[in-house]
């Protein structure tokens, strides 16, 4: 057991994934030699050679297309997309082809790979480098989205992806990278990909939240609980697609009352398919409309203006006080 | 500082069998009488497919599709080349190859009449289903070479096909590039046929060859007369050797024409000549290779005879399988989201069927 940041942990996942596994081969921008610009494949080049470590050129519709082949022939590739503001270009050949080599051939051919992309705000980083666009992702059916909250969950939800039979998009929270660190077990471990998490259990309501959001939500559950004693459950949604919805309907069956927290602008997002499934399948449990805490609809902004528009744990703690008192 | 040569390119032009039936006897490739004669069965089965295809489809019988009329040798001959360890990755008009690498022409019909069950040829054959998005199937034929290198396994590499339109997308340059960068064992066959459904060669590239595009990533490209089977055959079997012996990828710019529409979807008279169209008939690659066996002794009217009549009955046993095959389950494609079930989708399917069935209170939501 040892205390390991984000970064250690999906360092951590890849080493062990290709220790068991030598079908796993890591591909993508600077991967290798550099050990990827956040340093995630840091030292796997070294451990495991320029073949099953790849520097790829500089293009990521080839990226993921090339990985489509790897993993049709075969391999486990697991492609880095430096940024997910570079991801756009990989969408032809995951709408086109990863999503639907399955269904296509009545399950002969079958793209078990990983897309990992570094997402979101909260970094002071360049234009492009700031979204949170798993909605989009989660849209193409056939594709399963990921979006880890901590190191641990990190480590053991990318190992998951690892073995999965399926493309995943595994989307990582940029700013949680280095934020904290927690034990992380020496040990494999995996988690179930489709399961959201009871991170907190509670009576009053329940908050949902996931990737970078969790810390802010945890924390304004704790407010609440302090300041007026109302107990929050807080769920970590782990995936985004396929959504867990019982889940997410059972605490809110039992609590009568939801906040959803989403870094991403607030239209056509994952809070607003959380809310529909609550209608659809709780919608008489409730005692208050859900309330969605998240980004606006417009253009992320520079660095210099952006926590003014992510949801913070103020913004998180008043939604849901004005739930509670509604 | 004076300028210097750093480098130097060219382009050549391979053609074995020209349209007038002389043979250039030191190019011909050395293939037995069974090859040859299996080779100009598929062409004339892809022909005869085609044809009834597009009546089929008239009918409405058949959905869309694209026909391979004209281009059966630019195919058919680099297919003859491949071994059943080599990959063939297709776009959407390479109807002969595929027919030589097992699939059924019964399958081809119930893909084209609107069913992923004919898209099951078994992985071991290692030919991937059609590929519509033009030019996105290149990348994929890199990543299985690589692969292919990345295990070591000997004499095998990937075949893919793909149009003149193709070499205006990114993906026909990104796969140049990594498959170069790579050395990947990869073949690529651009069917030139001239016509990216209305828009000519011309306005696709103004580069004088498309082979040439071979050359900004330094693998060799070479030009061949599509038209002929046996110039095709030989330039793909010599692009497999290199590949085979880790020399990397070639771009072969198989030079022939689309003799009927891009698709059933559209008419071609609205963009070309009848002139143009009348000249590439009398290049017809099949009438080519027919002289060709006759000149050799080895085909005669009776043979001639008695193969359209067994292609023509193969044509016909396969529309009556094709059409013969029905109660198709409407909830396969709940079966094939993922590798496992998940509970939101099960529920999804559990609501189509109840609709489908007309459960009293199924609806949607």
């Amino acid at each position: 057991m040892a205390k390991r940041n984000m970064v250690q942990a999906l360092n951590l996942a890849l080493d062990q994934e290709m220790k068991r596994d030598d079908r796993v081969v890591v591909l993508g921008e600077d991967v290798g030699v550099d050990g990827g610009v956040f340093r995630v494949t840091d030292g796997l080049y070294d451990k495991y050679g320029g073949s099953r470590v790849i520097d790829t050129p500089l293009a990521e519709a080839a990226i993921l297309g090339s990985a489509i082949g790897m993993a049709l022939a075969g391999l486990r590739p697991v492609a880095e997309i430096q940024f997910s503001g570079f991801s756009y270009l990989i969408s032809a050949q995951l709408e086109c082809h990863a999503s639907r080599y399955r269904s296509r051939s009545q399950g002969v051919w079958t793209v078990p790979l990983v897309v990992r992309m570094p997402y979101g705000g909260g970094v002071r980083a360049l234009e492009h480098h700031s979204e949170s666009r798993e909605a989009t992702f989660a849209h193409f059916p056939g594709v399963k989205v990921v979006i880890p909250s901590d190191p641990r969950n990190a480590r053991a939800l990318l190992a998951a992806a690892i073995r999965d039979p399926d493309p995943v998009i595994f989307m990582e929270p940029t700013r949680s990278y280095r934020a904290f660190r927690e034990e992380v077990p020496d040990e494999e471990e995996a988690m179930e990909i489709g399961k959201a998490q009871v991170v907190q259990e509670g009576t009053d309501l329940t908050l949902i939240a996931w990737g970078a959001m969790m810390r802010p939500a945890l924390q304004a559950a704790t407010e609440v609980l302090e300041a007026r004693g109302a107990k929050v459950e807080v769920i970590d949604l782990l995936t985004i697609s396929p959504l867990d919805a019982s889940t997410v309907v059972s605490s809110v069956e039992r609590t009568g009352r939801c906040v959803v927290v989403q870094e991403a602008p607030r239209s056509f997002g994952v809070a607003s398919e959380i809310i529909a499934t609550i209608n659809d399948h709780a919608l008489l449990s409730l005692e208050a409309p859900v309330r969605r805490v998240t980004n606006y609809d417009v253009v992320t902004p520079y660095f210099g203006r952006e926590l003014l528009f992510m949801p913070d744990a103020e913004r998180i703690r008043r939604a849901v006080e004005e739930t509670l008192d509604y | 500082m004076p300028l210097t040569e750093v480098a130097q390119f060219g382009i050549s032009y391979l053609q074995v069998l020209d349209d007038k039936g002389n043979l250039d006897v030191n190019l011909e490739p050395r293939l037995g009488n069974d090859e040859l004669i299996r080779l100009y069965r598929a062409m004339l089965l892809a022909r005869e497919a085609d044809q009834r295809m597009l009546k089929l489809q008239r009918q409405g019988r058949l959905g869309t599709f694209a026909p391979c009329t004209g281009q059966e040798a630019a195919v058919c001959g680099p297919t003859l080349a491949m071994s059943p360890k080599d990959w063939f990755v297709g776009s959407f008009r390479e109807l002969g190859g595929r027919l030589m690498r097992g699939e059924s022409l019964a399958q081809t019909f119930l893909y084209y009449g609107g069913y992923e069950e004919g898209n099951t040829l078994p992985a071991s054959a290692r030919t991937l289903p059609v590929a519509v998005p033009v030019g996105s199937q290149m990348p994929h034929a890199v990543g299985i070479a690589y692969a292919v290198k990345h295990r070591g396994e000997k004499a095998t590499a990937v075949v893919v096909f793909f149009g003149d339109g193709a070499t205006s997308e990114g993906d026909f340059h990104e796969a140049l590039n990594f498959a170069s960068v790579w050395q990947a064992p990869v073949v690529f066959i651009c069917q030139n046929n001239h016509w990216a459904i209305s828009v000519p060669r011309n306005k696709q590239s103004h580069s004088r060859t498309l082979a040439q595009k071979a050359v900004a990533y330094d693998m060799p490209g070479i030009q061949v007369d599509g038209n002929d089977a046996l110039a095709m055959y030989r330039a793909t079997r010599e692009a497999l050797d290199r590949a085979y012996a880790g020399k990397g990828p070639t771009l072969i710019e198989a030079i022939t024409y689309r003799l009927m529409m891009h698709t059933t979807a559209d008419d071609p008279k609205k963009y070309r000549s009848e002139d143009e169209v009348k000249l590439w008939w009398e290049r017809d690659p099949i009438a080519r290779f027919r002289r060709y066996l006759e000149g050799k002794g080895i085909w005669n009217g009776t043979m001639q005879a008695e193969l359209e009549n067994e292609i023509g009955n193969a044509v016909e046993a396969a529309v009556k399988e094709f059409e013969g095959r029905t109660g198709f389950k409407p909830d396969t494609p709940f079966d094939h989201v993922f590798g496992a079930p998940y509970q939101a989708i099960e529920k999804e399917r559990a609501e189509f069927l109840a609709r489908l069935h007309g459960r009293k209170g199924a609806g949607d939501g």
